[in-house]
């Protein structure tokens, strides 16, 4: 291990990890450098865009205000670890199909915090995913498809709820 | 129709949602070095040194440039920009120095290591302040740069660095004819692209020369030839990978990152390196949009007629001129808004100031235009007592009319402004006369209206190109050089192949990146000209397939190549469909039963330059700009909270003629962000300075943008007015959901507030000082 770096053992979509990491290394940058998935982005250092949100233990975080150590013993979801291209998570499919993204930059980031909004509220209103969806920015769509995506999404996830039961 | 018009989702978007889609800065490789910039904390100094020695001896330093390693002078029309500040910074921000490390912290470290001394100079903090006889110079070498793009008219001595002009028709009797006049200044800061990917560049110099860049820029052609220019590289020797790009907005046409990253690769023997913007720097040091000081008058008959108008703007282009005076061509030559207006005298100056560099922003000087126009349209129809809405209706271009620099109109270049004003109306529910309503204790409701138009002013020779292979199996690649930021300008070309093949959209594949070495040039992906100018070649290189897959058809059919048709991924006679030959069988050639072989890879090519455009005359402006208009309207309508004059954007409406709409989905998401934008500009953005020129709010936590939540309800339509000489009729819209918003904004605030708002962002505080008469 190099000097002054920490052990991290971190399972990340399903995968277990065990590096050493610099303390002063970002989840974030843990995530896109030492691991190379680079679907969670950075847009600005200071927890304001969000494109670099993830599931952290199941919660949505900024994964650039979370530093690596911190996630020991954690279980982190990115972006690569919702869904396949065969089996796209509901919420990829409904902003695939919506138009839910432009430049899609802040898109995995915006998905991440979708699938955390819809854990705490399968059902919500047009102005519960605008409160939401609060902490990430997009800069190309104005939003208003992003909340069909989410609100498709959201029925999405209910018919597949309802196929689960009836199996 | 089998593909256009129809709203196929995006070619790229399952990479997009999947996580796998890569970004420039996505790509990271084993032995990489790290760039970094140290940037200035002055908007206005002489450097007394640069003490690099103590950085050199840093942990992993590997090399420090400073301006004096750079010999060239940088700049799209006029060279003025060092690439690192040498003896006097222009702006806060500057690059001062450039450190290439092993790691970006120990780059990052040693940067701050440089020992920098200013002696300060006097800041110049407006244009209006910078056009002053007398004001501090900040470029008392104007009169030795080169010109490297005409028409560019600076002015020795002075911080006026260019102007363009529109002398139009009879000013006196103009102003005899006017029977009302009304005035106002109107003011518009700088803005920031923001887009959510930071610009980045990475450069390595192989040993044969060959400099291998990696940017997300929105030029990369643009790129390869300045590059070649500024080092003497051979053109083909620069080769140029844009990847997916994470938004620009005109922010990534600027080639600047490039050519510090080259240097630096330079530096360390050819090695890869790799400069990123942090969010700090993409706003303080990489250009923003222009702000402006502008003064109108406008003439009008009693009934409504428009008669004389005169205009003068200040750009605030700040340190350096980049596209600014492209952007001062384009305010001119549409000065009017989409207005007859038979006297019209124009003056655009670019004023140097000690802010930051300004560049392209969607809308080209379109939303300054507008801004102007529309909102003394709103003090005439006040002043004459009539409905804005109808004042606009009586004036509006039609075809016959001519533009500020004479152009003749048709109906195909202009479109039908009128009926994109009346359906906006319709959509937000205008009521004649334009009254606040009070709908609770302290608050009222108002509507504002405002309309636009555009057109490329791009430069007459802006080509593009497009090259198709058929693969075995009969489906077509397609290459272009249009870069995806957004606007799905791949999809869109993918669109107009497959509807001119007849074959369905799955069956063409088209590239999401751009590399200047194998894809055919597309001038810049600017000026919303994707579908026409891409398109048109498009076209061309499907005519050119269909031409050979007829020839090796007409030889299997044993017909003349003129009875035959292509579609459903088959040449067809034209009178027994049943007789075919697929496109599988004849795409790499026809083989007959015994074995010999005709024909060969389908491979067609279609190239596209601008056709009748002209520079604008220096002294009258006359000249055409583009190939044809985009017209249309917005509307918008506000809660004004008359106590701490708070509100809240309740819906907005557009409609504009898209002449076709290719893709509706993409086309009203397109249309609804660029609303987005104009509504944060008019609402809260804006690049703040100190006194002392001092970026206040360069990052995104005081830069502010529309989030989540702020968003109004969006009505998008179109009007479809075909623009013939377009594929499919369709007409620009990139930008043109951005240009009248701000304006909207601002004339449903000032019915609201009862003030006129002529300055924006209209932030409460703004409003309540308009309301009270207190200037800053």
């Amino acid at each position: 291990m190099r000097e002054g770096w920490e052990p991290l053992k971190i399972t990340v979509n399903g995968v277990q990890h065990a590096l050493s990491v610099e303390p002063r290394a970002l989840l974030s940058e843990y995530l896109r450098e030492e691991l190379g998935l680079t679907g969670t982005h950075v847009g600005c250092d200071t927890s304001q865009c969000g494109a670099c949100t993830v599931l952290l233990d199941g919660k949505a975080v900024k994964s650039c205000t979370v530093l690596a150590v911190q996630a020991e013993g954690s279980e982190v979801t990115t972006v690569e670890g919702i869904g396949s291209v065969d089996d796209l998570h509901a919420v990829q499919a409904a902003f695939w199909d919506r138009h839910g993204l432009q430049c899609g930059f802040c898109t995995p980031g915006v998905m991440m915090a979708a699938i955390g909004l819809l854990q705490e509220r399968p059902h919500p209103t047009e102005e519960e995913i605008r409160a939401g969806l609060d902490g990430v920015i997009c800069r190309c769509t104005g939003y208003q498809n992003i909340v069909r995506a989410v609100q498709d999404a959201a029925g999405r996830l209910a018919a597949e709820q309802d196929r689960a039961v009836g199996d | 129709m089998t593909a256009v018009g129809e709203s196929v989702r995006r070619k790229e978007a399952e990479n997009k949602v999947s996580g796998a889609a890569k970004y420039n800065d996505d790509f990271t490789v084993p032995g990489m070095l790290y760039a970094t910039l140290r940037t200035s904390t002055k908007a206005h100094a002489t450097l007394r040194f640069v003490d690099k020695r103590k950085a050199l001896q840093m942990p992993g330093v590997r090399a420090v440039l400073l301006g004096e390693d750079a010999k060239v002078l940088c700049g799209e029309v006029l060279a003025d920009r060092p690439p690192l500040a040498k003896g006097r910074v222009r702006y806060s921000g500057e690059p001062i120095a450039l450190v290439v490390a092993d790691s970006e912290a120990q780059a990052m470290a040693a940067a701050a290591a440089i020992d920098i001394a200013y002696d300060p100079l006097p800041v110049v903090n407006s244009p209006l302040e910078a056009a002053k006889p007398g004001a501090p110079v900040i470029h008392p070498e104007l009169g030795s740069y080169t010109k490297e793009q005409s028409p560019i008219y600076p002015q020795a001595g002075t911080n006026i660095c260019d102007s363009a002009h529109i002398r139009k028709g009879d000013m006196a009797r103009g102003w005899q004819e006017a029977e009302v006049v009304v005035e106002g200044d109107f003011t518009l800061p700088q803005i920031d692209h923001a887009a959510m990917e930071t610009r980045s560049a990475r450069v390595e110099i192989l040993p044969d020369g060959r400099v291998q860049v990696f940017s997300s820029t929105q030029a990369p052609f643009e790129v390869q030839k300045l590059l070649s220019k500024y080092f003497a590289v051979p053109q083909g020797q620069v080769v140029v990978s844009t990847p997916l790009v994470g938004g620009a907005f005109g922010g990534k046409t600027s080639v600047n990152l490039e050519v510090l990253a080259y240097m630096a690769s330079k530096a360390v023997g050819g090695r890869l390196v790799r400069l990123a913007n942090t969010r700090e720097q993409d706003i303080a040091t990489s250009p923003v949009g222009v702000g402006m000081q502008a003064r109108m008058k406008l003439g009008a008959t009693r009934d409504g007629r428009l008669a004389a108008a005169e205009m003068a703007y200040w750009l605030d282009t700040g340190a350096y001129t980049d596209s600014t005076p492209r952007v001062a061509r384009a305010i001119a030559a549409n000065c009017t808004g989409p207005y007859r207006v038979p006297n019209v005298h124009c003056d655009v100056n670019v004023v140097y100031t000690n802010h930051v560099f300004t560049t392209a922003y969607r809308g080209f000087g379109h939303i300054n235009l507008t801004f102007t126009v529309e909102r003394i349209m709103e003090k005439l129809a006040h002043a004459l007592g009539v409905d804005p809405l109808e004042l606009r209706k009586r004036n509006v271009l039609e075809p016959g009319d001519t533009t500020p620099t004479t152009v003749r109109l048709t109906r195909s270049n202009l479109g039908d402004t009128a009926k994109c004003l009346e359906r906006t109306a319709e959509l937000i529910g205008w009521t004649p006369g334009s009254h606040a309503e009070r709908i609770g204790p302290h608050t009222v409701r108002a509507h504002g209206i405002a309309a636009f138009w555009k057109t490329s002013s791009s430069p007459p020779d802006a080509i593009s190109g497009a090259l198709i292979t058929m693969n075995k199996d009969g489906t077509m690649n397609l290459a272009t050089g249009t870069v995806e930021f957004g606007a799905g300008t791949k999809t869109t070309a993918a669109q107009i192949l497959a509807e001119r093949m007849g074959m369905d959209v799955d069956q063409i594949h088209i590239h999401s990146d751009v590399n200047t070495k194998v894809d055919p040039e597309h001038w810049k992906t600017v000026a919303s000209m994707s579908t026409y100018m891409s398109g048109r070649a498009v076209l061309e290189a499907a005519e050119d397939v269909i031409r050979q897959l007829k020839s090796v058809a007409a030889t299997v059919l044993r017909c003349p190549p003129a009875d035959l048709e292509v579609g459903g991924g088959r040449v067809y006679l034209r009178d027994d469909p049943q007789q075919y030959v697929a496109f599988k069988d004849i795409a790499h050639g026809y083989k007959y039963q015994e074995g010999d072989s005709i024909g060969g890879q389908v491979m067609g090519r279609g190239s596209f330059i601008m056709r009748h455009l002209t520079l604008l005359d220096q002294k009258t402006g006359q000249g055409r700009p583009g190939p044809a208009w985009t017209v249309g309207a917005t509307a918008v309508e506000v809660d004004l909270d008359t106590r701490d004059f708070t509100y809240r954007i309740r819906r907005a409406a557009t409609v504009m003629d898209a002449g076709k709409v290719i893709n509706p989905r993409t086309a009203r998401g397109v249309v609804m962000g660029g609303m987005n934008m104009g509504l944060g500009y008019g609402s809260r953005e804006s690049m703040l300075y100190s006194d002392q020129g001092e970026v206040l709010n360069g990052q995104l936590r005081l830069y502010k943008l529309m989030r989540y939540g702020e968003q109004p309800e969006y009505l998008v339509d179109f009007v479809e007015t075909p623009q013939v000489d377009s594929p499919y009729g369709a007409r620009p819209i990139g930008e043109h959901g951005n240009l009248a918003a701000p304006a909207a904004l601002a004339n449903a605030l000032s019915v609201a507030a009862g003030v006129p708002i002529d300055e924006l962002p209209a932030t409460p505080e703004h409003i309540w000082r308009a309301t009270k008469g207190v200037h800053r």
